[in-house]
C-alpha cells in the first residue's frame, strides 16, 4: 500500500476530486493548509502599510491506495492539478505498513 | 391631524360672520396650539429617529468598524469597547452628564440644575429646542456622549486593561466631554455663537466636541501605551475587512441622524444637512481612493471606507452651515488630507495609532472645522441675526473672512482640553489599575485574557 499526499492549489480541488472518482477512486482527507515552496507571497497594502505574505492557502489531499494502482492515482492527480504555472503544488508518495478498518477490523487492502 | 382640519374649517365661516372680538381670539388660540402640537409630532418624529440612527453608529456601526481591523484575538474585546459605553455613558450621562453640558453654569462648565434628570420631562427647552420634549434632547445628546469615548477606542485596541479602560472612559467625559460640549452647544457655552459666546464658533454637529477631542486624545493615548507588542516587525493585518465594511456603511447611514438630527427638527435645515452630509462622505470615499490609487497602485476597499468615515467627520461641524457643492469640496478634501495622515504622517513619526482614530477623526476634524469658517453661509442657516433680525454673515464666502480666526481658536481649545484631558484620564486610570494588559495576555489577546471567550469558535 501507498500513501500519496498532495498539495495542490485550492481551486484545482474539484477538478481533481472529480477525475480520482472517474478512476475509481472514492476515498479521500483534505485539509486546508497553508505554505509555500518555491512560488514566492504576495504583497498586501493595508492603510499605506505594506505586509509581504509568505504563506499561501493550498489544499492537502491524502488518501492512501493499493500498491498495484499508485501510478494511476499520482498521474490522474499530477495531471487534474496542473495549471502549468508556479504555485501548482508537490506529491509525495509513502509506503504504508498497515491499514485497519475501525469499524470490524480489517486488515490490509481489504480495509481500504 | 383630525382636529386641526376641523378647528380650520370652523375658523373659515367664522371669519366671515364677524363674530365677538373675543371669540375669534379663543379660536386663533387654539388654532395656533394644534399647529404648535402638529409641528412638535413631525420634529419629535424626526428627532427619536435621529437619537437611534446615532446609537446605531456605536453599535454595531464602530464596533464593527474598529472589530473588523484588529486581529482575530481581540475581535471580541474591540467590540466591547464599544458596546460597554452604551452602558456606561448612559448611567454617567443620566446622572451628571446632561447637567454639566447643558445645565445653566459658567462658560466652561454647566450647573447642577439637571442633576438626575431633574426636571428633564416631555415640556421642551427653549433654550436648546422649543418644538421637542426635552427628553428627546436629553437622549439625542446622550448618543454623542456615548460614540465620542467610543471613537477614542481605536487607538488603544489591543492592549489596554479592560478597568483601565472603563475609569479613562468614566473620566475623560467630566473631564473633556462634558466641558467641551457645555463650551460649544451649552447656555453661556464660551464658544457657543447662538448665545452669546466670547468666542463664536460654528460646530453644527460636534467637529469640534465630538472629533477634534476624542482624536487628540486619542494620540495621546496612543503614545501613552506604546506600540503594541510586535509593531513594526510582525504582520498586523485587520483579521476581517468585510465586517469592518458593514461597519462602515452603519456609520455613514447613522451619520444622518448625527448631522440632519442635529438640525433638532425635521425642517429645511435637516434635509441641507442631510445632503451635505451624503455629499461629504461620497466625494471623501472617491478623494481618499483617488490618492491611494495614484501612490501605492490599487484602490481598495479599506481606503474607501475610511474615507468615507473622514469624509463625514470632516462635514460634520459643516453639515448645517454649507450648501451642498461647498460640502463636496470639503469631502474631497478630508479624503486626501486623512489619507496622507495615516499613510505618511503617521510612519513618519512612528506611534501606533492602531486603527488611526487620530489620523481620521483629529485631522479630518480639525480640517473640517477650519474649513467651516470658509464656506458657512447665511443662506442656509439664518440662526444668527443682528439686532434688527437681519442674519448675520457667517462665513468667508459671506464675507466673514474673521470666522475662520474664530474657528481655529475652537479647534485649538478642543486640541489643548484634549491633549491634557487625556493625558491626566491617562495618568490616573494608570495608577488606579494599570493601564497595559500583561505581555502575556498581549500574545494571548484580549477576548481570551480579558472576557474568558473567543470571537470565532469554528470547531463548535
Amino acid at each position: 500500500m501507498k500513501k500519496i499526499e498532495a498539495i495542490i492549489q485550492p481551486f484545482k480541488l474539484e477538478e481533481v476530486k472529480e477525475a480520482l472518482k472517474s478512476i475509481g477512486v472514492d476515498g479521500m482527507t483534505i485539509t486546508d493548509v497553508r505554505g509555500h515552496g518555491r512560488q514566492k507571497g504576495h504583497k498586501e497594502v493595508y492603510r499605506g502599510q505594506e505586509y509581504q505574505v509568505d504563506l499561501l492557502p493550498k489544499v492537502k489531499l491524502e488518501l492512501v491506495v493499493a500498491d498495484s494502482r499508485a501510478e494511476e492515482v499520482i498521474a490522474t492527480i499530477s495531471k487534474s492539478a496542473r495549471s502549468g504555472k508556479i504555485g501548482d503544488g508537490k506529491i509525495f508518495i509513502l509506503p504504508v505498513e498497515d491499514a485497519i478498518r475501525i469499524r470490524n477490523d480489517d486488515h490490509g487492502e481489504a480495509a481500504l | 391631524m383630525v382636529k386641526k382640519l376641523s378647528l380650520a374649517l370652523s375658523f373659515l365661516p367664522l371669519a366671515m360672520a364677524q363674530p365677538a372680538p373675543e371669540a375669534l381670539a379663543k379660536e386663533i388660540e387654539e388654532l395656533k396650539s394644534a399647529a404648535a402640537a402638529a409641528q412638535t409630532a413631525g420634529d419629535n418624529a424626526w428627532m427619536l429617529a435621529s437619537c437611534a440612527l446615532v446609537l446605531l453608529m456605536t453599535g454595531p456601526g464602530l464596533a464593527l468598524f474598529y472589530g473588523g481591523l484588529v486581529r482575530r484575538k481581540n475581535v471580541l474585546g474591540t467590540l466591547m469597547h464599544s458596546f460597554v459605553l452604551m452602558a456606561l455613558a448612559t448611567v454617567v450621562w443620566a446622572v451628571a452628564g446632561y447637567s454639566l453640558s447643558f445645565g445653566e453654569g459658567n462658560p466652561f462648565i454647566g450647573g447642577f440644575q439637571y442633576l438626575l434628570l431633574n426636571g428633564v420631562g416631555m415640556e421642551p427647552n427653549a433654550d436648546y429646542a422649543g418644538t421637542i420634549p426635552q427628553l428627546t434632547f436629553m437622549a439625542f445628546q446622550m448618543m454623542f456622549a456615548i460614540i465620542t469615548p467610543a471613537l477614542i477606542s481605536g487607538a488603544y485596541a489591543e492592549r489596554i486593561k479592560f478597568s483601565a479602560m472603563l475609569v479613562y472612559t468614566t473620566l475623560w467625559l467630566f473631564i473633556v466631554y462634558f466641558p467641551m460640549a457645555h463650551m460649544v452647544w451649552g447656555k453661556g457655552g464660551l464658544l457657543n455663537a447662538f448665545s452669546g459666546g466670547s468666542i463664536p464658533c460654528f460646530d453644527f454637529a460636534g467637529g469640534t466636541v465630538v472629533h477634534i477631542t476624542s482624536g487628540v486624545s486619542a494620540l495621546v493615548a496612543a503614545l501613552y501605551l506604546k506600540p503594541r507588542k510586535g509593531y513594526g516587525t510582525e504582520p498586523i493585518r485587520p483579521h476581517n475587512l468585510v465586517i469592518s465594511f458593514t461597519g462602515a456603511c452603519l456609520l455613514w447611514f447613522g451619520w444622518f441622524g448625527f448631522n440632519a438630527g442635529s438640525a433638532l427638527g425635521s425642517g429645511g435645515l435637516a434635509s441641507s444637512a442631510f445632503v451635505a452630509t451624503h455629499f461629504g462622505a461620497a466625494a471623501a470615499t472617491a478623494g481618499w481612493l483617488l490618492a491611494e490609487w495614484i501612490r501605492s497602485g490599487k484602490p481598495s476597499i479599506l481606503g474607501g471606507i475610511s474615507g468615507c468615515v473622514a469624509g463625514l467627520v470632516a462635514i460634520t461641524p459643516a453639515s448645517g452651515f454649507v450648501k451642498p457643492m461647498p460640502a463636496l469640496i470639503i469631502g474631497f478634501l478630508a479624503g486626501v488630507f486623512c489619507y496622507f495622515m495615516v499613510t505618511a504622517v503617521k510612519n513618519k513619526f512612528g506611534y501606533d495609532d492602531s486603527l488611526d482614530a487620530f489620523g481620521v477623526h483629529g485631522a479630518g476634524g480639525t480640517l473640517g472645522a477650519v474649513l467651516t469658517g470658509v464656506f458657512a453661509t447665511n443662506a442656509v442657516n439664518g440662526a444668527l441675526k443682528d439686532s434688527a433680525g437681519n442674519p448675520l454673515p457667517l462665513g468667508l464666502v459671506d464675507g466673514n473672512p474673521a470666522q475662520i480666526a474664530n474657528q481655529a481658536i475652537g479647534a485649538a481649545i478642543a486640541i489643548a482640553l484634549g491633549l491634557l484631558g487625556s493625558y491626566v484620564c491617562l495618568k490616573i486610570a494608570d495608577l488606579v489599575c494599570g493601564l497595559r494588559v500583561s505581555g502575556d495576555h498581549e500574545t494571548e489577546g484580549l477576548d481570551l485574557s480579558m472576557h474568558g471567550e473567543e470571537g470565532y469558535n469554528l470547531e463548535a
